[in-house]
């Protein structure tokens, strides 16, 4: 089903995106959303997506997260042209290629923090032994090997994105998209959430990141700003933050909140 | 998405609402139990007519003279003298699908016994008539072919007949009355209750038909011919043999029409049973109601946890779970709400059918048809009733899902 649909034009980058628009119609306006954004993004990549609201920065992550389609232009993910896909097979897409994490955390309350983090798994066909032992691994990976039958009331906002950030990563996805991560955390826990990211990127994933906070933007590798729906800037990061080194040098405000 | 895991997280799901997926259920569980409990009490009724009708003789035939004609002017039935006893004898020898037979006549009148006295129905008949109607004597006996032949001043008594005329005393034995004719009691019939018509058929006394006619009917001839046939199958045999027989005996040409008229009680039971077989599904189709009430119950409180519920569905999509991921899900939760209330509701059913046979002494019947049948139609009520939400939770859009608040 999705090999059949890898193009000819696959030149090694993850992702090439080509004119891309996208308009909304509300009511009798259009909105023109998305005005042509050409871009490609490579393995390994740490990109920050900034940009005010309305400049298109959400409408391009949610296409890239194959959450909607572009009105016009083409979207090349991993070879696999997005826009020839059905709603359920950009459904298997998301499950196996994409891993979201939202500014709200998304999790599903009443629902275990293992649970949560099984939650992908349980739409693909995997045995529930090897379903457990995932969620396990990816909870200790950003940290939360103790924290597996928490409720998400029962987590810090910090601890609520990192679960949120191993379900996001137990089907081994290609891309991480975070969509404003930091957006609900203070500035401590934010920096937190920065370095596990980091952590993960340098282990290899693709990395793509929404924010509007610039200091945010400076843990990426690369960052690019939208505006009126369109790539005004492109450039690699000056003088990139390590989050490891900025968490040494800050004072430990509540060191109980973490532990 | 395996179905157990999805059976699970609906069981999970309902749980977060207990008070709210009970009180859907119950919408359920009272359909499902009345329309169970319906069919057992309709079933019941069946069953009661059905004992009754083979009460009177399931394979009883009755033969009237026919009617009378002067000219143009056709008197009823009954009214021609043209059913003689020889008529009796000769169905009782020729007639192989035949068992008994018994002549017979009527006669009313005030009945005398000592210082009381009561008014009923007299019944001529020969020795074979309880064989026909399936009436065992309660105590003493029934009188002979003896006492028939010799026309003996004896009778029974129907139990109506023998607690007013002998509420104290045995009547056996005792000679009563009836219109100043002294009658013997040989004994006394067992209850038989009400028949199908609402008349008391203990009230009345049983004599030789030909007592009766000689001394009490002002009208000498036989009035009816009562047949049993071998066997209920038998009866469209018996039929057409007794009507060979008379037509020959009565010398009818084949041009003219039978001077008799033989009915049988099974289109009496006929018509009985598909009267309280209609009773049935009318009860059964009320009942019904409230179950299809309980389907839209359902509906409603499914609908209401697709909206309270949207968010989730977002994260479920964004995560890679398909359309029909979500489909299934809801669709399973309704089908558990139904399941589990179709369960309880057969098993209040059952119960309550229980105790209405105990304390309204109403025969109740619980078939398996009418548990299997409430049961899938608790099944087709949830996957009816629940496919509109979970089509409207699959068919979201996973962005402006994630979006609500």
């Amino acid at each position: 089903m999705i090999g059949t649909t890898i193009t000819m034009q696959r030149n090694g980058h993850f992702i090439v995106v080509d004119h891309l628009v996208k308009i909304y119609t509300l009511g009798e306006v259009d909105v023109h959303a998305l005005r042509g954004v050409t871009l490609q993004i490579d393995r390994g990549e740490f990109v920050a997506i900034m940009g005010a609201s309305g400049s298109g920065k959400s409408t391009f992550m949610n296409i890239l997260g194959c959450l909607d389609k572009p009105t016009r232009g083409s979207y090349l993910l991993d070879g696999i042209d997005v826009n020839t896909l059905s709603r359920d097979e950009l459904a298997v897409i998301r499950n196996r290629k994409i891993g979201f994490v939202f500014q709200g955390f998304n999790l599903l309350s009443r629902t275990t923090a293992l649970e949560n983090v099984e939650l992908p798994l349980l739409y693909s066909s995997l045995p529930s032994k090897d379903r457990r032992q995932r969620a396990i691994e990816a909870l200790q990976r950003v940290g939360l090997g103790d924290r597996l039958y928490h409720y998400p009331n029962q987590l810090s906002g910090g601890q609520q994105q990192r679960v949120a950030i191993a379900r996001a990563l137990v089907n081994n996805p290609s891309i991480v998209l975070a969509d404003e991560p930091t957006g609900n955390l203070d500035s401590r826990t934010s920096v937190e959430i920065m370095d596990i990211f980091q952590q993960l990127n340098d282990q290899g994933i693709t990395i793509v990141l929404v924010t509007h906070e610039p200091d945010i933007a400076q843990y990426a590798k690369r960052q690019i700003i939208f505006r009126d729906g369109k790539v005004r800037s492109d450039r690699p990061t000056q003088s990139r933050r390590r989050a490891a080194e900025v968490l040494r040098e800050l004072p430990n405000i509540d060191e109980e909140d973490e532990l | 998405m395996k179905l157990w895991n999805i059976v699970l997280s609906a069981f999970r799901a309902l749980q977060r609402n207990k008070m709210r997926s009970f009180l859907t259920m119950l919408g359920i569980i009272i359909g499902v139990a009345a329309v169970i409990m319906m069919l057992a009490i309709g079933e019941g009724a069946q069953y009661s007519v059905k004992q009754q009708i083979a009460s009177l003789g399931t394979n009883v035939l009755i033969i009237f003279p026919g009617s009378q004609q002067q000219g143009s002017i056709r008197f009823g039935a009954g009214t021609v003298t043209t059913l003689t006893e020889d008529d009796a004898f000769a169905i009782k020898s020729e007639c192989s699908a035949v068992a008994y037979v018994s002549p017979g006549t009527r006669a009313g009148g005030q009945v005398v016994a000592g210082n009381l006295n009561w008014s009923t129905g007299i019944e001529g008949c020969s020795a074979e008539y309880l064989n026909i109607r399936q009436w065992p004597i309660e105590y003493g006996e029934f009188f002979t072919d003896a006492d028939v032949k010799g026309a003996a001043k004896v009778c029974v008594l129907g139990k109506t007949v023998a607690s007013n005329l002998f509420p104290d005393a045995s009547p056996v034995g005792q000679t009563i009355r009836i219109r100043n004719v002294p009658f013997k009691v040989l004994g006394v019939l067992s209850a038989k209750g009400q028949n199908a018509m609402g008349q008391d058929q203990d009230d009345i006394i049983l004599a030789p038909y030909t007592t009766v006619l000689r001394r009490l009917s002002r009208f000498p001839y036989l009035r009816y011919i009562t047949v049993s046939a071998i066997s209920p199958e038998a009866i469209p045999l018996a039929q057409q043999q007794i009507t060979e027989l008379l037509r020959q005996r009565h010398k009818i040409q084949p041009y003219e029409q039978d001077d008799f008229t033989i009915r049988n009680q099974a289109d009496i039971a006929e018509a009985a049973t598909a009267t309280t077989q209609i009773l049935t599904i009318l009860l059964a189709s009320i009942a019904s109601v409230s179950l299809l009430v309980g389907g839209i119950g359902i509906m409603n409180i499914m609908l209401v946890s697709v909206t309270e519920r949207t968010r989730e569905i977002g994260i479920r999509m964004s995560i890679g779970a398909r359309s029909r991921d979500i489909l299934t899900q809801f669709l399973i939760e309704a089908l558990v709400l139904s399941l589990i209330g179709g369960i309880l509701g057969i098993l209040f059913g059952i119960i309550g059918s229980t105790l209405v046979s105990h304390f309204a002494q109403w025969p109740t019947f619980i078939t398996a048809f009418s548990i299997l049948l409430s049961f899938s139609f608790s099944i087709a009520v949830g996957v009816f009733f629940g496919f509109y939400p979970a089509r409207k939770a699959a068919l979201l859009n996973p962005i402006e899902a994630l979006r609500y608040e």
